[in-house]
């Protein structure tokens, strides 16, 4: 697995909220250390057992903190992120859906710069199944096995992890990136992550219509990958020019095309499901 | 959201960018004061959310006030495109000598804003982009440090435009502070006009707000044109909904937009055509399932809605419920296909047993009978 096991200790950015608050209580039903939350002026306070201060920082000085995990609302959530990332913490989840984009693309350069890793924004988290989840996917879903995923999209990735989970293969670690057309982390920058991990067997890329993370994905797989990938883009009959649900889900001129992304995983020899139950007929079939 | 030229122009004028004098008219007889207030020659500009208005006649010049009126007369009310013209701008006619190309737009790859330019303007930059790449100057931008002006000079300079060198540039700073200023998504001046007299104008503008910035400018997001969206957008919007009208008679309803783009997906391959994209979002109760079915039943083009749902965070029993309120109260008059997973699956299942519903267990399969259904009720 990558990223995160159960000896994650996390903290929750906005835990007062009412999505904070219900995906705390879910992450700890599910094992995740929550170790402490953050609401600006509610510090002092408890919720579901776990203490509030009013800063990360003051957070800080009372817990050891590996990850976070953000429900702040979106008018706030870029300076949620970075008030993570500049306290220090190595990992940064940014669930909020709606941010203003040059909001991000400040955010985006200034989190890199300080070398922290942020994953989001507009997306489930991320979850090593039966370790550790940070994040708003269905837990039970994810059984332990030797599949990776990465994902664009929140239900068809818990709909991957189901049928995998369903045929015996399982998942290692899943990571929904998110479906912004600015985002913390991408599909090329965690392929290395499940290359290395001696769990992982094989990975599932769950793409979509819009930008060119797919096609820089399958470039760096064609060049560097040892292990299996299967690919799976949606979208596919999408009109061009028109928003699908995500933010990044448009067709722009020529860029994010399906085909443009369909024949960079052929020339990259990645497998593309039709379906996801052809997902893991193709993963069975690439592990033989 | 997009923004009508005069409204962009607003804004660029507002940043200190030079553009020609005119307003907005909405009447001949408007246009004719605005004419005559000119004073010269000017040019009459169809106002609507489409490319290709000059193509379409949605564009032409006027020597006198009298000529503005007949004109604008011509204009107002043509169709170009499927919408009506019920606004044209009147603008002095520029006395071009060079046309060039100014652009900002948001670049997925380099996480950037870059500004382009080019010698080529007063043509489509897609065109250019691909039949001559070489002639856009792309730039980056520093997010924190913005565009400065000797970053500005040295695009005009590599672009190759002639004209005042620092004008030139203190156009490119401004509209980068204007597109950080209103939030925008996409801002281009196309063409950017040096006149005959050396003096530098934006002669059309172009800008694409973020959506998700217009929360911190009410003024803006006032400028929704009811009009130029389909009335069942707007509907969904006030529901809070994700959904987008397509051309087909298949409504389709589903959680999370992954899910819903790959259910648009599957229906297409088997030979169907979706009627829409919607998506109720995560966690959606019965009432938001009630709502959307609702939605859907006012579209005169469905004639068949596949449901497809993975319960995860969102519970299939939930949405079960929405559904059998909708068909108790006679609102869905046409046949609607299921297929619920996840959590709650076995709740919802039971709900539904002897409903007028048709459960599917695969996605695929659901797909093939709504189109089954959908093709032989022609």
């Amino acid at each position: 697995m990558i990223l995160i096991d159960r000896n994650t200790r996390v903290l929750v950015q906005g835990i007062t909220g009412r999505e904070g608050s219900f995906h705390t209580r879910q992450m700890l039903d599910y094992g995740t250390k929550v170790v402490a939350g953050v609401t600006p002026g509610k510090g002092g306070q408890e919720v579901h057992g776990v203490p509030v201060y009013n800063s990360v920082k003051e957070a800080l000085k009372e817990h050891e903190i590996d990850a976070s995990i953000i429900f702040v609302p979106a008018f706030a959530a870029a300076d949620a992120a970075l008030e993570a990332a500049h306290a220090g913490i190595p990992l940064v989840v940014l669930i909020t859906e709606g941010i203003p984009t040059l909001d991000m693309v400040q955010a985006v350069k200034e989190i890199k710069d300080l070398g922290i890793r942020l994953i989001g924004g507009n997306c489930p988290g991320l979850i090593s199944a039966e370790e550790s989840k940070i994040g708003i996917m269905p837990g039970h879903v994810f059984k332990r096995g030797k599949v990776g995923i990465i994902s664009r999209s929140g239900t068809l990735t818990y709909e991957a992890a189901a049928a995998l989970s369903d045929a015996g293969l399982g998942t290692t670690t899943t990571v929904g990136i998110g479906g912004d057309p600015i985002i913390g982390t991408t599909f090329k920058d965690l392929l290395p992550l499940f290359n290395e991990d001696p769990e992982t067997e094989a990975v599932v890329v769950i793409g979509e219509i819009g930008g060119s993370d797919e096609e820089e994905a399958a470039a760096w797989i064609k060049e560097h990958m040892k292990k299996p990938v299967v690919a799976f883009i949606s979208g596919r009959s999408a009109p061009k020019g028109k928003r699908m649900g995500h933010a990044g889900a448009i067709i722009m001129g020529d860029v994010g095309t399906p085909e443009s992304k369909v024949k960079a995983f052929q020339e990259a020899g990645v497998p593309i499901a039709e379906t996801i139950d052809e997902i893991v007929e193709l993963v069975k079939k690439e592990l033989g | 959201m997009k923004l009508h030229e005069y409204q962009a122009k607003e804004i660029l004028a507002k940043y200190g960018i030079p553009v020609p004098p005119g307003k907005v008219a909405f009447t001949p007889e408007e246009a004719r004061e605005i004419a005559r207030e000119v004073g010269k020659t000017v040019v009459i500009k169809a106002q609507v959310h489409v490319g290709g208005r000059g193509k379409a006649g949605g564009v032409k010049l006027a020597k006198t006030p009298a000529e503005a009126e007949e004109v604008a007369k011509k204009i107002l009310g043509m169709n170009i495109k499927g919408l009506t013209v019920k606004k044209v701008l009147v603008a002095e006619a520029a006395d071009i000598a060079k046309e060039y190309y100014a652009g900002l737009i948001l670049d997925r790859s380099s996480q950037r804003v870059v500004m382009m330019v080019s010698r080529e303007g007063g043509v489509d930059i897609e065109e250019v982009a691909r039949e001559n790449p070489e002639a856009i100057v792309k730039y980056p931008i520093d997010p924190h440090k913005g565009l400065r002006p000797f970053e500005a000079r040295q695009i005009v300079i590599d672009a190759g435009l002639e004209g005042n060198l620092n004008k030139l540039a203190d156009v490119l700073v401004k509209l980068y502070k204007a597109y950080v200023g209103v939030d925008a998504f996409l801002a281009e001046i196309n063409p950017l006009v040096v006149t005959k007299d050396g003096e530098i104008v934006a002669v059309d503008a172009k800008i694409d707000l973020d959506d998700n910035a217009l929360f911190r400018h009410p003024d803006l997001a006032k400028l929704r044109e009811v009009e130029a969206e389909h009335p069942l957008e707007l509907e969904a919007q006030n529901y809070g909904f994700a959904y987008v009208k397509l051309d087909g008679n298949i409504g389709i309803l589903g959680n999370g937009a992954g899910l819903v783009m790959y259910t648009l997906d599957l229906v297409n391959r088997v030979g169907g055509k979706p009627a829409n994209f919607l998506d109720i979002g995560g966690g959606a109760k019965a009432d938001v399932v009630y709502n959307a079915l609702k939605l859907l039943s006012k579209d005169p083009d469905v004639k068949g809605i596949f449901i497809n749902i993975f319960g995860g965070i969102t519970r299939a029993d939930e949405v079960a419920k929405g559904v059998i309120k909708a068909l108790e109260e006679g609102i869905v008059k046409v046949p609607i296909v299921m297929r619920v997973a996840g959590t709650a699956e076995e709740e919802a299942k039971k709900l539904l047993e002897g409903k007028p519903v048709y459960m599917y267990p695969t996605s695929i399969e659901a797909a093939k009978a709504i189109v089954a259904m959908v093709e032989g009720k022609k």
